[in-house]
């Protein structure tokens, strides 16, 4: 492998950075200090940290219900994300959104979804304007495999086919949709196949192997980057944890999901990065304290933070803030 | 008379009816092996395997697929999952299944119902919280029931599955855990019949769904400042009893009318208008309204308390129709 320590580590680093966000997520809403619901992105680490670092920081993205990881990846405060989670004034939404209507345009973020798919016109649009701008921009539009069977992915598909537009969608494959297995719902057995119809390139990958998503993800950002259009790319993972936290997961036997923690992306890396002697003992020690110091520091900023005033619901509708009365 | 939940209310009545027709079928995410996501179907699979049919994530087709099922002989019952998620799908309703008959000089009876959960839960935030029947009351073409007890809903839905035309059901969230009397004997709850949950003299309440129990709650400590409520549930809003809410309104002189949804073009605008229109001489009082605030439903629970209207909004509205006259 021709990459350097700096560059491995730094993926490693995001991964863990996602990991500990998402483990201490978990841990709050159990606790029940997090309002709402949540969905968690552990064991698709890889995907999010490695189409991540081929895009710049204004780049952008849509992301799903199952957002924190695109979201960390992407470079978003951790300290506003807590505190969107716990329904804080100082959050990314003010409160107004939470887990799943996290954004951050200056990053280019724009949105997380609460509608399976709806990033994906979003995406299509986006590319519009890159593309009539006559920028350089890529968009990365992420979605799950129960999103390939909506309409909006395969119009959104021909969409940015004919116009040529920079989108890259990229399809995280973990196997379910909330208690429905990709198998069951699904007309391929690779959601890249669905590329054909629409006259795209359509990558399947090992989506638990953050090289192969960087690659071909870079391959991808390249080849929009340069006005050849679109590319579907399908990772293919496994949902660890429920659909959402407190999921009874009535769908699935434990030991499957213990079969697939072998394979888990993080663990699967580290391996590899020892192997090559990239990552002593006491440096994967110290990635892991810093990526917990920074989540501790998170979750003291959000419980610090005053919830909103009652009032402030009923501000941000127009940009004048009226139109909550008559 | 036994208990039951709201739930297994409409378990039951989906279970009797599919016993007695074998055409009625049911589908949508995550309704067979789960049995929905508030578990109303947990007993359906194993009674009736062939019918009762977890779907992909195609909003569109699950409701268009309804009014061509119902055209060639069955009687589907179609989820919508979170009412949310209607307006993914919205064009099969609207454009398809409430005009199909009349666009075809009444060739077809429609034999379909289209069901689901609406209204806030705790922090669902914006696109899981919806309550949006007024539109369906609005454009022509569709009953719409919103049962507010277990015994209207397993009494309405009873007769949603033998009417001749298609139907809408929107079940609050926050009800289905509600326990009431449901006699064992079978009965219907013909549409169009509003029920008197509470009968007083001195100020009519119409509401349904959550906001009946919220009213129910305003009447009981309306009381003991002396002011007598009537609380009227109107539990079908296509058809609506006209004629039972203007003889209250004759007898009480003063009325509210309460929704979750937005007040601006909610469909308590629609009754306060029919009734000053038919008895304007008898009232005393402004017709009020009570409703959400114009915004989206925000995830942060200060800020959701306070766009949505509870027992104290209803209350408030009370009085002030009242103004010490009582
Ligand atoms: C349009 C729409 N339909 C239904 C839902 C309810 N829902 C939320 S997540 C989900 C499953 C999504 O599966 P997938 O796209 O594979 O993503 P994953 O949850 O596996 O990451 C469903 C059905 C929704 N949010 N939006």
């Amino acid at each position: 492998m021709e990459y350097s320590k700096e560059f491995l580590q730094s993926l490693y680093v995001t991964m863990v950075r996602i990991r500990t966000f998402e483990k201490k997520a978990e841990e709050l809403f159990l606790q029940g200090k997090l309002p709402g619901f949540i969905h968690l992105y552990i064991g698709e680490e890889a995907i999010a940290a490695g189409a991540m670092v081929n895009l710049r920081r204004d780049d952008y993205i849509t992301s799903t219900h199952r957002g924190h990881g695109h979201m960390i990846a992407k470079g978003a405060d951790i300290k506003k994300m807590m505190a969107e989670l716990y329904g804080k004034e100082t959050g990314y939404c003010k409160g107004k959104g939470g887990s799943m209507h996290i954004a951050d345009l200056s990053i280019g973020v724009l949105g997380a979804n609460g509608e399976v798919a709806g990033g994906l016109p979003i995406a299509a649009g986006a590319g519009m304007a890159i593309k009539l701008q006559k920028k350089d921009n890529v968009v990365v539009s992420f979605f799950g495999d129960g999103a390939s069977n909506r309409g909006a992915f395969h119009e959104a598909l021909n969409w940015c086919s004919i116009y040529k537009l920079p989108v890259i969608f990229l399809n995280e494959n973990n196997q379910f949709a909330s208690t429905e297995r990709v198998q069951e719902t699904t007309s391929v057995a690779n959601i890249a196949d669905r590329a054909i119809g629409y006259n795209i390139p359509g990558v399947s990958i090992d989506g638990n192997d953050v090289i192969a998503v960087y690659e071909t993800v870079k391959a991808a950002v390249e080849r929009a980057r340069s006005g050849g259009g679109p590319t579907l790319i399908e990772a293919k993972t496994y949902r660890i944890k429920g659909h959402f936290v407190g999921d009874p997961t009535l769908y699935r036997q434990e030991q499957e999901v213990e079969e697939h923690w072998a394979n888990e992306p993080i663990g699967r890396f580290e391996k590899r990065l020892k192997e090559l002697g990239m990552l002593g003992e006491e440096e994967k020690k110290n990635i892991w304290e810093l990526a917990k110091k920074e989540v501790e520091e998170a979750v003291k900023f959000a419980e610090e933070s005053p919830y909103p005033a009652p009032e402030e619901a009923l501000t941000d509708l127009f940009v004048d803030d009226t139109g909550y009365d008559y | 008379m036994r208990e039951i939940t709201f739930s297994e209310a409409l378990g039951e009545a989906m279970f009797e009816e599919m016993s007695r027709d074998p055409t009625i079928f049911t589908y949508g995410e995550d309704i067979a092996k789960q049995g929905g996501i508030f578990g109303a179907y947990k007993s359906l699979l194993g009674k009736f395997p062939d019918r009762v049919i977890d779907t992909p994530i195609s909003e569109e087709v699950i409701f268009g697929s309804a009014l061509g099922a119902a055209l060639a002989g069955m009687r589907p019952v179609a989820e919508f999952h979170f009412a949310d998620f209607l307006f993914t799908g919205m064009t099969a309703i609207a454009n398809q299944i409430m005009k199909f008959r009349y666009m075809t000089g009444g060739q077809a009876k429609l034999h379909l119902v289209l069901r689901g959960p609406d209204g806030i839960s705790k922090s669902a935030a914006a696109q899981h919280s919806e309550s949006i029947e007024t539109i369906f009351m609005h454009i022509p073409g569709i009953k719409v029931i919103v049962p507010s007890t277990p015994y209207d809903m397993k009494g309405l839905f009873k007769t949603a599955l033998r009417s001749d035309d298609p139907v809408i059901c929107f079940e609050h969230k926050m009800l289905y855990g509600l326990k009431g009397p449901v006699p064992e004997e079978e009965y219907y709850i013909p549409f169009g019949q509003a029920d008197i949950k509470k009968e007083g003299k001195d100020v009519t309440v119409v509401a349904t769904s959550r906001m009946v129990h919220e009213s129910l709650k305003a009447a009981k400590n309306l009381s003991k400042e002396g002011i007598d409520v009537e609380v009227i549930d109107l539990r079908t809003l296509v058809p609506w009893d006209r004629e039972k809410v203007l003889e209250s309104v004759k007898k009480t002189h003063r009325l509210v009318v309460a929704h979750e949804t937005w007040k601006r073009g909610g469909w308590s605008a629609e009754v306060a208008s029919v009734v000053q229109e038919e008895v304007f001489d008898y009232l005393d009082a402004p017709i009020l309204r009570v409703g959400a605030y114009n915004v989206h439903i925000p995830f942060s629970p200060p800020l959701q308390d306070f766009v949505v209207p509870d027992s104290k909004s209803v209350e408030d509205a009370v009085r002030k129709v009242v103004g010490g006259a009582v």
